[in-house]
């Protein structure tokens, strides 16, 4: 199982290390310092490093690395999920995930990890269940505690791990009940030179956040079940039910959580909300390259496309790019070569492009590769697959909850080819 | 002195002494005190209001004090009414990894195991591993391992889960006690807690339920119909288990089952899901796909653009992607992969850009309808003059020429074009090895060829090796114009180079071209074989294995547990069930048994691909074959009046050879192709009959069932022989002998059956010997010389 968790810095400093058996020596961190010395980017350190007595297996995430030393044959999937399970923990406790939060609340961190894992197997996990267990911290308990010499330990014990559900506290009262969820979807294209698309799929989540009193009993269905054929529930949902009658049935966990998430794949015709006309060239014997790009919304269904931001990594000869662009701001790091526009909102009837000229090194020859442009952009009260609720249902309590559903599309992965 | 003074009591308030004394400075007192109290304890007198001041005695050096006050607090907290306290205690007791403490926890653990309470059984359960890590022997003769097992049965879900983890991690280090005794009943208990328990459990359990062997088709299939649920995880690891289980069992299910086509299409979308999380995860998902689509190619056939590279990938899911969309590449969809791969040939990072192209040739080499549109798009990228592109492209041009020969010379020109700026070995022995092998079209070729050998000695290995070669080849077609120049490199080979190999190659060459031309032109120019599609394929015993293995580290490394994870050494070598390797449950009589021969790893140059290794011949002989004999300089004289006699007559039509000076080994016939992998291991100045190494035991008795094989492979009369010593060492007669070669890496193959014509009695051994070929399938194996060997 999981011996031991390092947590190292972008600059190569182990400024935190936990051992769940007996102490595993920093020096096994070398292993990863090596092989993050020849990665080319930070993100491109392996995830799983051999050592002669030791794996390493790492995640990446808020600039911090996420080391875990196992020392027997462990699935390494487990132990990234793991990982990713304490990221998301601090980050529910810290509000961020950074050095200096982590650094901040040490304690609290040591105490987290402690209930999350004993002799290297998964202890509490749940948020629900560590919140009992560990306050989170605040302003105000902060000043306490260090007034009175108290700690963050709860009085209370994690009742909810001998319950049958486990994800749920018992006895949550609420003077406003209410229930919310998100449908979120992101889209993943590859769209080539010619604006054809190469592939194209969602992935969707629906994200809840429930306040409800009591042990209530949710039920949510869906106009059209059908577009989810792959999908993954939150151990809450009833699988049967979901088999038989494409209802999602549960009792939720209290506060926030991930009900479900989904993946509409290539082999369905997704729609391409946006597109992209380019023309960025280079001419042999010539010091000057042309860039005009040009952005407009389709298959929108009418909603607005927000929050546009165009990334574009130009080659390595480009010194320089004058651009001038109808709308929002741009800029272009020499050092990094990075071309970032944030253009907002398009305007369907006035398009936002961005034009003008790249000056490339006197005498170089023209770059070989063609930059890829990357998308981001928001679109509001619109899942891009289609995807709509149909009704939620309560049932156990009797109080009338307040319930809202909200709908999101975004760009994930989102390239255009030149 | 009895400790039955520690239950007298005082008048004046027990506790209160108590406490007093416990507060002592004196050492001895202090003791005293609490044994006192824990004598308290054990009549069932609440002690509890000294909680602080025990504890407080718990810093000091004294280890006999120390003991005495954990036994306080175990039994205080072991005892509560809470459970919640009873399970943080066990919890903390095993976290106490002092030696000497260890037997004091037994009983609290016994009775925690026991616990009314499942949340303080599920605890107790990991506190069993813990104390195991410590103290193994004491957790075996408490027989808490029994205990364990037994809680595999008990009725709530969460403790099934914990007791299953437990004994998988203590199973880790103790590969052969079958701790884990799964049969119909327990592998029900197990699915029905898969439902009810943590993501964690249920990792735990599905890994569990992939080493059991279900008794038939329709246990199978009923598992997998509890197991497919679990795909809909949203936990990674819980899929990939449930992917690990499934596959396996899937081996038993008939292929015309209707269920059997529903679970192949259930089992895509999780695996594309898997794909759209972190990098982290896809990087071992796509190492586990890789298996996969090894395994079980329709599953995933549809799902090509899944694996359609980003540009912002992580370098390692990049190379992981671009190795799954050749495995899927078919003539359906390769246009679509080709114009993807050219699009990466042009992107960034460098290590990327040559795989994309080196798949491009691979692609070629897969389909062949696509041959041709390949050839172009690699022309297409030379054109752009990008240095590692070109090398790229001309290593895998010559893939393709070995692949379709005689069909795509015409793009030799523009190759030659580029033959200035090729500064990289592997791309230099390609060229070369395209100029030998084409030299009566390029009409330049000795000087192509000339212009290399100005710094033979600069060059690798691999590329004076080609060169060689290539200048014998034009020699041969073109003997008129090159005879200097292959006096030439055959001196720069045998006189003024130290590697044996080449300077053996070298003499080999010389001594065909002086003995007998024409056999030299049929070796030399022999028809080559034709590569395989499929270069890089894992050996299917060892599939078979990794896919047992799913999800594991195993997985990622694509090599057999067995092989790196420490401690687990003599692990149990796992199989697919039903299929034809794994025929122990079928009939109980053939044993099987794998012995790995004693032979020291062979001495193999390059661990790289095959395809490359054979091309460049490059292949020292494995041991067996005997060990590269030492070239002695009365040799080198006799060659050194061969190069005066030999070569004079070389040029004129006889080809007279100095037949003094022929070692006899030489004689022997060759066949050409593979053939001389073997004769380069003959050696220089060896006598006829060749060295042959000792027999070795390849098969203990021990291993199968009293038949004990030993032996060793041998050259006689030029015939590849495998000699054998079979000796029954069982109580009854043996008969009915047969032997099959797996697929190895040099393509050895039994020549006729094996001819054992009397039944072998015991006690009696028999000399065999079986006359062996080259011409079985090849199949590149790790390590090159590992036997397995089945008996009757």
């Amino acid at each position: 199982m999981i011996h031991s968790l390092f947590l190292i810095n972008a600059s190569g400093d182990i400024f935190l290390e936990k051992h769940w058996k007996s102490v595993v020596s920093r020096s096994v961190c070398d292993y990863f310092f090596e092989a993050q010395e020849r990665a080319t980017e930070p993100e491109n350190v392996p995830p799983v490093i051999p050592t002669p007595h030791h794996y390493l297996i790492s995640v990446l995430r808020h600039h911090i690395y996420f080391v875990a030393v196992i020392q027997s044959e462990v699935p390494p999937l487990f132990v990234i999920e793991f990982l990713h399970r304490v990221v998301d923990t601090f980050q529910d406790y810290f509000g961020v995930c950074t050095e200096a939060a982590i650094k901040d609340n040490v304690v609290v961190v040591y105490e987290l990890l402690e209930e999350m894992l004993d002799n290297g197997f998964p202890l509490a996990t749940e948020s629900n269940i560590l919140k009992e267990l560990i306050k989170p911290p605040t302003i105000l308990r902060t000043m306490v505690n260090t007034i009175t010499g108290s700690t963050n330990v709860g009085e209370q014990l994690p009742t909810g791990q001998l319950s049958v559900v486990p994800w749920r506290r018992t006895g949550v009262k609420y003077t406003n009940n209410e229930a919310y969820f998100d449908v979120v979807e992101e889209i993943d294209a590859i769209i080539d030179k010619s604006g054809s698309t190469i592939t194209a799929e969602i992935q969707g989540v629906i994200d809840a956040c429930v306040k409800l009193t009591g042990m209530p009993d949710l039920t949510l269905s869906f106009m059209n079940p059908r577009l989810l054929d792959d999908v993954s529930f939150h151990p809450c949902v009833r699988f049967k039910r979901w088999e038989a009658e494409r209802i999602l049935s549960f009792i939720p966990p209290d506060g926030n959580f991930r009900l479900l998430s989904y993946h509409v794949s290539s082999q369905n015709l997704v729609a391409i909300p946006v597109y992209v006309k380019h023309n960025i060239t280079f001419r042999e014997g010539s010091s000057q390259g042309r860039f005009d790009l040009t952005l407009g919304p389709k298959q929108t269904m009418g909603k607005a496309v927000e929050s546009v931001l165009v990334s574009s990594q130009l080659p390595r000869g480009v010194l320089n790019a004058n651009l001038n662009p109808s709308q929002g701001t741009y800029t272009f790091d020499p050092v990094t070569k990075l071309l970032t526009w944030d253009v907002g909102k398009i305007n369907p009837q006035k398009l936002p492009s961005l034009k003008g000229t790249m000056s490339l090194q006197a005498g170089a020859s023209k770059p070989d590769e063609n930059p890829t442009i990357n998308i981001q952009f928001k679109i509001q009260q619109m899942a891009i697959s289609g995807l709509k609720v149909n009704r939620l249902d309560m049932y156990g309590e009797k109080y009338k909850p307040f319930k809202g559903i909200k709908y999101m599309t975004k760009a994930g992965k989102f390239q255009v080819r030149t | 002195m009895t400790d039955s003074k520690y239950f007298t009591t005082t008048k004046k308030g027990e506790i209160f002494e108590l406490k007093a004394e416990l507060n002592s400075d004196k050492k001895e007192k202090k003791k005293e005190a609490v044994k006192k109290v824990i004598a308290s304890m054990t009549v069932g007198k609440d002690v509890s209001a000294l909680f602080p001041d025990v504890v407080n005695c718990m810093q000091t050096d004294n280890l006999e004090l120390k003991k005495l006050v954990y036994l306080y607090l175990m039994n205080y907290d072991c005892e509560d009414p809470n459970p919640l306290i009873r399970a943080l205690a066990v919890r903390t007791m095993g976290c106490i990894r002092v030696d000497k403490i260890t037997e004091y926890l037994c009983e609290p653990l016994r009775k925690c195991l026991k616990d009314e309470d499942p949340y303080v059984r599920k605890t107790a359960a990991v506190c069993v591993a813990k104390l195991h890590d410590i103290n193994a022997q004491l957790v075996e003769d408490q027989g808490f391992l029994d205990t364990l097992k037994d809680l595999i049965s008990d009725s709530n879900p969460m403790v099934v889960a914990n007791a299953v983890a437990a004994l998988s991690e203590i199973a880790e280090s103790h590969p052969n006690s079958n701790l884990m005794d799964l049969n119909p009943q327990t592998i029900n208990k197990l699915l029905t807690a898969l439902n009810e328990c943590t993501e964690w459990g249920q990792i735990f359990i599905l890994d569990c339920l992939a080493n059991y062997t279900p008794r038939d088709d329709r246990e199978s299939q009923s598992i997998c119909e509890r197991v497919t649920p679990r795909l809909s995880h949203a936990n990674s690891a819980v899929v990939l288990s449930a992917v690990k289980v499934l596959m396996k069992f899937m081996e038993m299910l008939p292929k015309d089952l209707d269920y059997y086509g529903t679970l192949l299409k259930k089992l895509a979308p999780p695996l594309v899901t898997l794909l759209s999380a972190e990098p982290e995860l896809q990087y071992v998902a796509l190492r586990n796909i890789n298996l996969i689509v090894q395994r079980r190619p329709e599953i995933l056939k549809h799902e090509m653009k899944v694996f359609f590279v980003k540009y912002n990938d992580p370098i390692y899911v990049k190379l992981e992607k671009l190795d799954i969309m050749i495995r899927l590449a078919s003539q359906a969809n390769i246009a679509q992969v080709l114009a993807e791969l050219k699009e990466y040939a042009t992107e960034v990072d460098v290590d990327f850009v040559r795989k994309a192209v080196r798949a491009i040739g691979r692609c070629a080499i897969k389909v062949e309808q696509s041959a041709e549109r390949c050839v172009s798009t690699l022309l297409d990228l030379i054109q752009t003059k990008v240095n590692y592109v070109v090398q790229e492209a001309i290593v895998v041009i010559k893939d393709i020429f070995r692949k379709y020969p005689n069909k795509y010379e015409s793009v030799i020109a523009t190759l030659c074009e580029n033959l200035d700026s090729l500064d990289e070995p592997e791309a230099r022995a390609a060229m070369i090895w395209i100029v030998g092998e084409y030299a009566e079209r390029i009409d330049n070729a000795d000087e192509l060829l000339e212009s290399f050998l100005e710094g033979f000695h600069d060059e690798s290995t691999q590329v004076q090796l080609q060169l060689l070669t290539a200048i014998v080849k034009l020699f041969l077609k073109k003997p008129t114009e090159t005879q200097e120049l292959v006096q030439q490199v055959l001196s720069l080979a045998t006189q003024d180079s130290d590697n044996p190999d080449l300077r053996d190659r070298g003499y080999i060459y010389w001594r065909l071209l002086s003995t007998d031309p024409v056999a030299a032109k049929e070796v030399v120019l022999a028809e080559k074989p034709l590569i395989s599609e499929e270069t890089d394929l894992i050996e299917p015993t060892l599939l078979e294995e990794l896919i047992c293995h799913i999800g594991t580290l195993a997985s990622v490394y694509h090599k057999p547990p067995s092989a790196f994870v420490e401690g687990s050494r003599g692990v149990q070598h796992k199989r697919l069930p039903g299929s034809t390797e794994s025929g122990e449950s079928e009939s109980p009589d053939t044993a099987s048994a794998a012995a790995v021969s004693d032979a020291p790893p062979a001495v193999i140059p390059s661990q790289g691909d095959l395809l490359g290794d054979l091309l460049n011949l490059d292949l020292t002989p494995p041991t067996t074959t005997g060990p590269p004999p030492p070239a002695s300089s009365g040799m080198q004289m006799g060659a050194m009046d061969l190069l005066g006699g030999g070569l004079d007559s070389l040029i004129g039509a006889g080809f007279g050879a100095p037949p003094a000076a022929m070692p006899a080994s030489f004689s022997a016939p060759v066949s050409g192709g593979l053939d001389d992998l073997f004769d380069l291991g003959g050696g220089v100045g060896m006598p006829m009959g060749a060295y042959s190494a000792p027999k070795t035991v390849w098969l203990p008795a021990l291993k199968a069932k009293g038949l004990e094989i030993s032996g060793t492979f041998a050259r006689r009369s030029g015939v590849i022989q495998m000699e054998m010593t079979l000796t029954n060492k069982a109580m009854s007669v043996m008969t009915d002998f047969a032997i099959q070669f797996n697929r190895n890496s040099f393509g050895l193959a039994p020549a006729g059956p094996l001819q054992v014509l009397t039944p072998l009695s015991p006690n009696q051994s028999i000399e065999v010997t079986l006359p062996l070929n080259t011409v079985g399938p090849v199949m590149k194996m790790e390590p090159l010389n590992n036997l397995q060997i089945r008996a009757p």
